[in-house]
């Protein structure tokens, strides 16, 4: 498996542990990691905005709340994801940091910081239509937690 | 990998019921050796042998030779099953693009008559198609009324709302509507992702291209479809937009549910589906109408404003422009047709992701002025190679439900294309070729280059020769306006 880009939460929030966007055929694959599971749930979310814009711009102006709920943990993640894209395409809203609040095996809260969407500070790159299921992966090892997910872009 | 295939012959080969457990028919792939080699490289003889346990699929899971990994189905699959007899319907059969599709526009103009200026159009294009990631449509959709107009009507309204003639919808496979869109069965989250993006090209491999006709192979059918050598055309690819990624999103949750609710084994959790006749496959079926219809206004739209920049680019006036539609032909979709399987008529859900509609000679589906020859079937290459034209077949009504293949289908990831163009000004390697392009995406036009994607020629050759469809003409780029 090739890394793309290592680190690419440089200045993201550089508490968190961190993602490599992965190589994938026709698509974008993303992993994400964290010493607990909300922190690879953030930096999931982190990798996904990296594919979308130049993210290293963004400023913490305005914030969202954020509720999904799900039939498993596996799910909770793509619900997560795709709520995100959800409110980047209907606010125009774009993440400098996820802080998520509340997670469960079904459900997640969470409080998002960034701003509005501007093509000419973010330079766009590519749509990401959806987190999809395929090879899904949620793991635990001894200290971490290390997410894939498969986007469509 | 190779030992489990079986040659059928130099363009088909065979995946075995017991190429792994549960499947109903065999696999089988429209390909020959060289791009066979492609293929074994991802996960896509798996799918298609996923695909092969659907509960009510028909004679055998097909693939075209454009085929690559995809999620649940691969891209270049098609599924069709008898929704009599227990067939299913699945959105991952679809995809998360429902509808994206190709409409490829002729005009009066020879390649000459606007080579030299060539820069300004795709620059005009550029600034009026909104395209890319956050663009927002020059058409905003009110609320309520208007965006359930769309969804029922799809390019009609699109039409009624000053956006071309209606001549266009008979050169529209479905004349740009799917009957039976039901704007009440789709979540207020599709509407809104839908309401500023009616109008939009996308980003990734979707794009306007200015091309002219390279090569005619079949002159009968190519004047019938209104075709000449060195013609100016333009092709626009897109899709249903969030609104359609949206309704899969949310319709693989329902259908998760479903499979469990009924019983369903399936090997990939992105082929969950419902028997057809069930509220889930009703209500699924009704919101990919729906965003099917979307996609169908969307690239009506687009074609319009592609007209009004010639127009105003050359000064000329609409007749002498003749620039009108070929056809418009969808790329991932479901349908309910009626096709003869062992010698009977029966209703199938004909899911074809990645996959063209290919009708035959006298089809009842065709416009008056395409009866006699088929239906116009339209390939899109890549941005540095060529494009092709095809007509469809009886034998592919026979062979594979009336489909064929869609495009050239990806070779390298966006991340081998990325490192493949490293050091290299790939817009300046087109430009030295003579084709002037321009993309909104910082990385598009690295991941989106020539060499990413596997000789188009190659995948036409392979339905051109299994006779599922056959070549008519070949179109190469000239200009490209990518999201």
């Amino acid at each position: 498996m090739n890394t793309l880009r290592n680190s690419g939460s440089r200045d993201y929030n550089k508490s968190m542990a961190d993602f490599e966007i992965i190589d994938v055929r026709a698509d974008v694959g993303l992993i994400a990691y964290g010493k607990e599971l909300k922190t690879a749930f953030e930096n999931a979310a982190a990798g996904m905005f990296s594919i979308m814009i130049e993210t290293e711009t963004i400023i913490e102006k305005d914030c969202f709340n954020v509720e999904v709920g799900a039939e498993n943990i596996e799910d909770l993640l793509v619900a997560w994801l795709n709520e995100l894209i959800y409110l980047f395409e209907t606010k125009g809203f774009v993440p400098a940091k996820c802080n998520i609040k509340e997670l469960s095996e079904t459900h997640l809260r969470a409080k998002v910081f960034g701003e509005g969407f501007s093509s000419e500070k973010h330079r766009p790159k590519t749509i990401v239509k959806a987190a999809t299921y395929h090879d899904l992966e949620i793991k635990k090892d001894d200290s971490s937690y290390r997410i894939k997910v498969i986007l469509d872009v | 990998m190779t030992e489990k295939f079986r040659k059928i012959d130099d363009y088909r080969w065979e995946v075995p019921i017991g190429y792994r457990a549960g499947m109903r028919v065999p696999g089988i792939i429209y390909v020959d050796e060289r791009l066979l080699e492609e293929i074994k490289t991802d996960e896509s003889v798996e799918q298609v042998a996923n695909a092969a346990t659907l509960p009510g699929i028909i004679k055998a899971s097909l693939a075209m030779p454009d085929i690559h990994a995809g999620y649940g189905l691969p891209i270049g699959g098609v599924v069709a099953t008898d929704i009599n007899a227990g067939g299913i319907i699945s959105p991952g059969g679809v995809g998360y693009d429902i509808n994206c599709g190709v409409r490829l526009l002729r005009s009066n103009l020879k390649r000459e008559e606007i080579q030299p200026r060539i820069k300004d159009f795709v620059r005009a294009l550029y600034n009026e198609i909104p395209t890319g990631v956050g663009s927002k449509g020059k058409v905003r959709l009110s609320r309520g009324a208007e965006e359930r107009q769309v969804l029922i009507k799809g390019a009609r309204w699109a039409i009624e709302a000053g956006f071309g003639s209606s001549s266009d919808l008979d050169r529209t496979e479905s004349r740009g509507c799917i009957e039976g869109a039901d704007p009440d069965v789709i979540s207020e989250k599709a509407y809104e992702r839908g309401r500023p993006q009616q109008g939009t090209l996308g980003s990734g491999n979707h794009f306007l291209e200015i091309q002219y006709v390279a090569d005619i192979y079949d002159e009968k059918t190519a004047s019938a479809f209104g075709l000449f050598k060195d013609q100016v055309t333009v092709m626009i690819h897109s899709g249903s937009r969030g609104f359609g990624h949206q309704v899969c999103t949310d319709y693989l949750v329902t259908m998760e549910q479903a499979v469990r609710r009924y019983g369903i084994n399936i090997p990939d959790r992105q082929l969950a589906c419902a028997p057809y006749n069930t509220p889930e496959a009703q209500h699924y079926l009704a919101a990919m109408k729906a965003a099917a219809n979307y996609a169908w206004a969307n690239r009506q739209c687009l074609m319009f404003w592609t007209i009004e920049v010639f127009q105003r680019v050359l000064s000329i006036s609409p007749r002498e422009l003749g620039m009108k539609l070929v056809y418009d032909v969808a790329h991932n979709i479901v349908k309910i047709e009626e096709h003869v399987v062992d010698d009977k008529k029966i209703k199938l859900a004909v899911h074809r992701k990645g996959a063209t509609r290919a009708f035959p000679p006298g089809h009842i589906e065709l416009p008056p002025e395409y009866k006699e020859v088929g239906q116009p079937v339209l390939i899109p290459g890549d941005m540095g190679r060529s494009s092709f034209v095809l007509v469809g077949t009886q034998q592919a009504m026979e062979e594979t439900f009336g489909s064929t293949c869609h495009g050239a289908g990806r070779l390298l990831s966006r991340h081998q294309a990325i490192k493949a163009a490293k050091g290299r000004a790939i817009h300046r390697e087109l430009e030295d070729m003579g084709i002037i392009v321009m993309a909104a995406g910082r990385e598009t036009l690295k991941e989106e280059m020539p060499e990413a994607y596997k000789d188009v020629a190659n995948v036409v050759n392979v339905v051109h020769n299994a006779g599922i469809s056959t070549r008519v003409a070949r179109m190469k780029p000239m200009g490209v306006v990518k999201g």
